[in-house]
């Protein structure tokens, strides 16, 4: 009897998510799915909602999600990496760097917008590019990054790093060819988990220069928008009809995400290993 | 792990060339060409956008971008240079002013456009049809004790007033204390902020007793949600229309809207033709963006400031 | 492959150096260092506006007054009702976020099939990419007046219903990495239990659960700091009118909502009206340094190793 209630309020747990899940996207998908025309994929921002197209904007969350992957998984697992199979766990130096990286998880995503103002934009002199976004982005969530590697990392068996060594394995070689492959779920999630946040990020990236009207496609170093921008800059607009506008742009959204997360997905299933 | 460590380099490769294409600036043609950068007010943002989409259809080689950092921080991007134009809901201040000058930016102000700030209640509050300005001063200013609608008047039932409003950092919040109240920032501290007005929207047409004040179109585009409050300046109770907000009688609560321009920009033919853009066809941007065009009086100004600025 | 050096007698240490691993050591601890540079940059970003602010409102009078309204005539900067309404907000994200996100990550690694796993958690994950604004407006138009018709009497802003959703929006977070915690346990520790006479719900809560702590702990950390440091959510549906109060029925604002709302506002930058983001800024920085500095204790002590 307590299998079956212990089971039930399991299963209740999950539904609350999905539950949640469901109904946001149900009411998106109500408002948005009439709005899903080639314009809003193709065209450029109008004072005529029903022509409001947010081209500039979906290549710029493709381009930044795709820079942000770059960036953040080779610096974040890297640091993983130097945490859990190189440094000495008693430095005073190394606690202090697993310290900061959990705050820094917890710093507010406009923080990093004003980092972002004072440093790249202002003090690297990179100016309001779309560069500076991706990289705003990755400082945002290589916290979430790092830990879930981390994570990934310890929970390998150590029987299989000792294994390596006493075949005369180099430190690199065992976690190259073997904690790595097999810590690869759990880094796959943190950078799912990551890349999902970022892209739907709006503040930081309003502070450091993403625009409400750009009429041309992005470039790396010019002048940018972001689609939770323009959406967000739609919602906001006093006429309904950009509110309807802006549903269908979340549809867009959660359809770059999707697609993106497939790759990150697939690599997961692919070398999820049970010991 | 290989394939996979190759394929991701190759996608993002592909990504890196895509994205070092030109520069924003359109190519020739026989037009003008270049790249117009205006950051500031998010009020206003809507109308420069508006103006750029039409001027686009003339003058495609021209490349505008509009960004929404707030009157605030467009002022600041402005009076370091960084921008050619700035959107603002107020008039620039002083302490903006003396950066402006001390970098050396030299620039002309332009008014655009008017807006109305409508005063709003809930649609079931149907006691209160008009109120004076000395009314809303009491009801809004710091340390108000008001809490309920019969405060503001004995014959209004003992209602809770519940109020809205945008946040302390909006260029809306500014212009109605200082009107209103008599003092800029000036305003009781226990009501509902946002930055959002469509949020406010949201709580009056919510709350029985709700009251709350922004910009004009906000109102008329949520029309059947909400009830609007005439507003007594001195000479009787006005309603809140485009019409009133143009013929001047909607006082005290009509703002000017403006865009700054800098003076080196301006030297640049395709700044100066935006600008001139802008004031031939205000009535049908500010239409566009929902806005009040400018009287005949501001009209003549504007052009005044422009023959000026282009020397 | 073993590599074999010609001749040499077996010993504990190399007799040369490997220049490859002390350059990959040192790439390693470069990638380390984005984090600290980071962090000196926000320290710096913050620190020098922030004792400007300092030298005109007193320390004292920032942290234990009692009301907050800086941009107002004349301001009074007591932080006490920003960190009340993070605290309210951020208490029940997680009351929601850690008993349910426990929940479905229970439910996906031990009942769960593998083919319904495959589906199911990258479900959840697409909740974690809904835009946080989505999520505010969502809190507003929603769950505020669901609220109400259960019969919670709430303000049309409140830190209930923003709480909530947020709460809602960790549980991808707590799940999909403890989820991936307990997968990592070793079914040698399963099976062992179940040879010793125990049950699934035994096995799950007794031997799994415990094995996978650490992983489990470090979703909560980083959820609460996560919930802590939300910005978008809270602006929209929690409110701006920052009271001392940690009902969450009530409406509040959180630390980051004013940073967000002042920062991308109308206030002249430079004016002290502007630096009091800095300061709550940095306030926000050292209290989530403190809560870490005892979370990681706190995990330490409980981590488990097997093997």
């Amino acid at each position: 009897m307590k299998q079956i209630a212990f089971r039930g309020v399991l299963l209740l747990s999950l539904s609350v998510a999905l539950v949640t899940l469901g109904t946001l996207l149900f009411t998106v998908f109500q408002d948005g799915w009439g709005q899903l025309d080639k314009t809003l994929i193709t065209g450029v921002n109008s004072s005529d909602p029903h022509q409001a197209g947010a081209r500039p904007a979906i290549l710029a969350t493709i381009e930044m999600g795709l820079l942000l992957l770059a960036f953040v998984v080779p610096i974040g697992v890297g640091t993983a990496i130097y945490l859990e199979e190189y440094a000495n766990k008693e430095r005073w130096y190394n606690r202090l760097l697993e310290i900061n990286i959990m705050n820094l998880a917890a710093v507010p995503s406009i923080v990093y917008g004003i980092l972002g103002l004072a440093f790249l934009v202002r003090g690297l002199g990179l100016g309001r590019v779309l560069l500076a976004g991706a990289m705003i982005l990755t400082l945002l969530v290589l916290p979430t990054v790092v830990i879930a590697s981390r994570e990934a990392l310890r929970a390998v068996p150590n029987s299989i790093r000792q294994g390596a060594y006493a075949l005369g394995a180099t430190r690199w070689q065992v976690v190259w060819r073997q904690v790595l492959p097999a810590a690869l779920p759990g880094i796959a999630t943190g950078s799912i988990l990551a890349l999902s946040r970022a892209i739907g990020e709006t503040a930081p990236l309003i502070m450091i220069g993403a625009l409400t009207y750009i009429a041309f496609d992005p470039t790396l170093l010019g002048p940018f928008t972001a689609l939770p921008v323009q959406i967000y800059d739609w919602i906001s607009q006093s006429d309904q009809d950009y509110t309807l506008r802006a549903a269908g742009g979340i549809i867009v959204l959660l359809g770059i995400l999707l697609v993106l997360n497939r790759v990150a997905i697939f690599v997961r299933n692919r070398y999820q290993k049970r010991w | 792990m290989r394939p996979l460590v190759i394929t991701l380099t190759a996608a993002l490769t592909a990504v890196v060339l895509a994205g070092c294409g030109g520069s924003g600036g359109g190519g020739g043609g026989n037009g003008l060409s270049g790249l117009i950068e205006a950051d500031g007010s998010s009020t206003v943002g809507p109308f420069t956008s508006a103006a750029a989409q039409r001027f686009k259809q003339e003058q495609s080689g021209v490349n505008v971008t509009v960004g929404i950092s707030g009157t605030g921080g467009g002022f600041e991007r402005f009076c370091r240079g960084e921008t050619d134009l700035s959107d603002a809901s107020r008039p620039i201040k002083d302490e903006e002013r003396a950066i402006c000058e001390k970098n050396g930016i030299a620039y002309s102000e332009f008014l655009v456009a008017n807006d109305g700030i409508a005063v709003v209640a809930n649609k079931q509050n149907d006691w209160v049809d008009c109120l004076t300005v000395a009314q809303l001063k009491r009801i809004w200013e710091p340390g108000s004790k008001v809490k309920s609608w019969q405060d503001v008047d004995p014959s209004f039932p003992d209602e809770q007033l519940k109020l809205f409003g945008p946040g302390t950092d909006s260029g809306t919040f500014d212009f109605f204390t200082d009107k209103i109240v008599g003092e800029e920032g000036a305003s009781r501290t226990d009501y509902s902020a946002t930055e959002n007005d469509n949020v406010t929207v949201r709580g009056v047409s919510g709350e029985k007793g709700g009251l709350g004040y922004f910009g004009l179109s906000y109102f008329e585009d949520n029309r059947s949600q909400l009830k609007d409050l005439k507003v007594n300046g001195g000479g009787g109770c006005v309603a809140p229309t485009r019409e009133t907000v143009q013929a001047g009688t909607y006082t005290p609560l009509s703002r000017p809207l403006f865009i700054y321009a800098k003076t080196s920009s301006f030297k640049r033919p395709e700044v100066e033709a935006f600008i001139r853009f802008i004031i031939d066809h205000e009535v049908e941007i500010a239409d566009a963006a929902r806005f009040v065009p400018l009287t005949a009086a501001q009209l003549k100004l504007a052009k005044q400031e422009l023959r000026q600025a282009a020397g | 492959m073993a590599s074999r050096s010609a001749v040499a007698p077996p010993a504990l240490q190399s007799s040369r150096i490997r220049w490859g691993e002390l350059v990959i050591k040192g790439m390693l601890a470069l990638c380390a260092l984005v984090s600290v540079a980071t962090t000196v940059g926000i320290l710096i970003a913050l620190l020098q506006p922030a004792i400007d602010f300092f030298r005109e409102i007193s320390v004292v009078d920032f942290l234990t007054g009692s009301e907050w309204a800086p941009l107002f005539e004349p301001g009074s900067f007591g932080v006490r009702p920003l960190v009340y309404g993070t605290l309210a907000v951020t208490f029940v994200a997680i009351a929601v976020a850690v008993p349910f996100g426990l929940g479905s990550a229970i439910y996906l690694s031990e009942y769960a099939h593998r083919r319904t796993r495959k589906v199911l958690k990258p479900t959840l994950e697409i909740l974690a990419g809904i835009p946080t604004v989505v999520f505010g407006y969502f809190a507003l138009v929603f769950v505020t007046p669901w609220l109400r018709d259960i019969g919670i009497q709430v303000d049309i802003f409140n830190a209930l219903a923003a709480g909530l959703v947020m709460g809602v929006m960790l549980i991808p977070t707590v799940a999909s990495l403890s989820e991936d915690a307990m997968q990592a346990v070793p079914d040698a520790l399963r099976h062992g239990a179940y040879a010793l006479g125990g049950n699934r719900v035994h096995v799950a809560t007794r031997v799994v659960v415990p094995a996978a702590l650490s992983g489990i702990v470090a979703s909560f950390v980083l959820a609460i700091s996560r919930a802590i440091g939300e910005t978008m959510i809270v602006l929209i549906a929690a409110g701006q009118q920052p009271t001392l109060t940690l009902d969450p029925r009530r409406t509040v604002e959180t630390m980051t909502a004013f940073i967000a709302a002042t920062g991308n506002g109308d206030v002249p930058r430079g004016s002290i009206e502007y630096k009091t983001i800095f300061a709550v800024g940095l306030t926000l920085f050292v209290a989530t340094y403190a809560m870490n500095i005892v979370a990681t204790r706190l995990v330490r002590r409980f981590r488990e190793v097997y093997e």
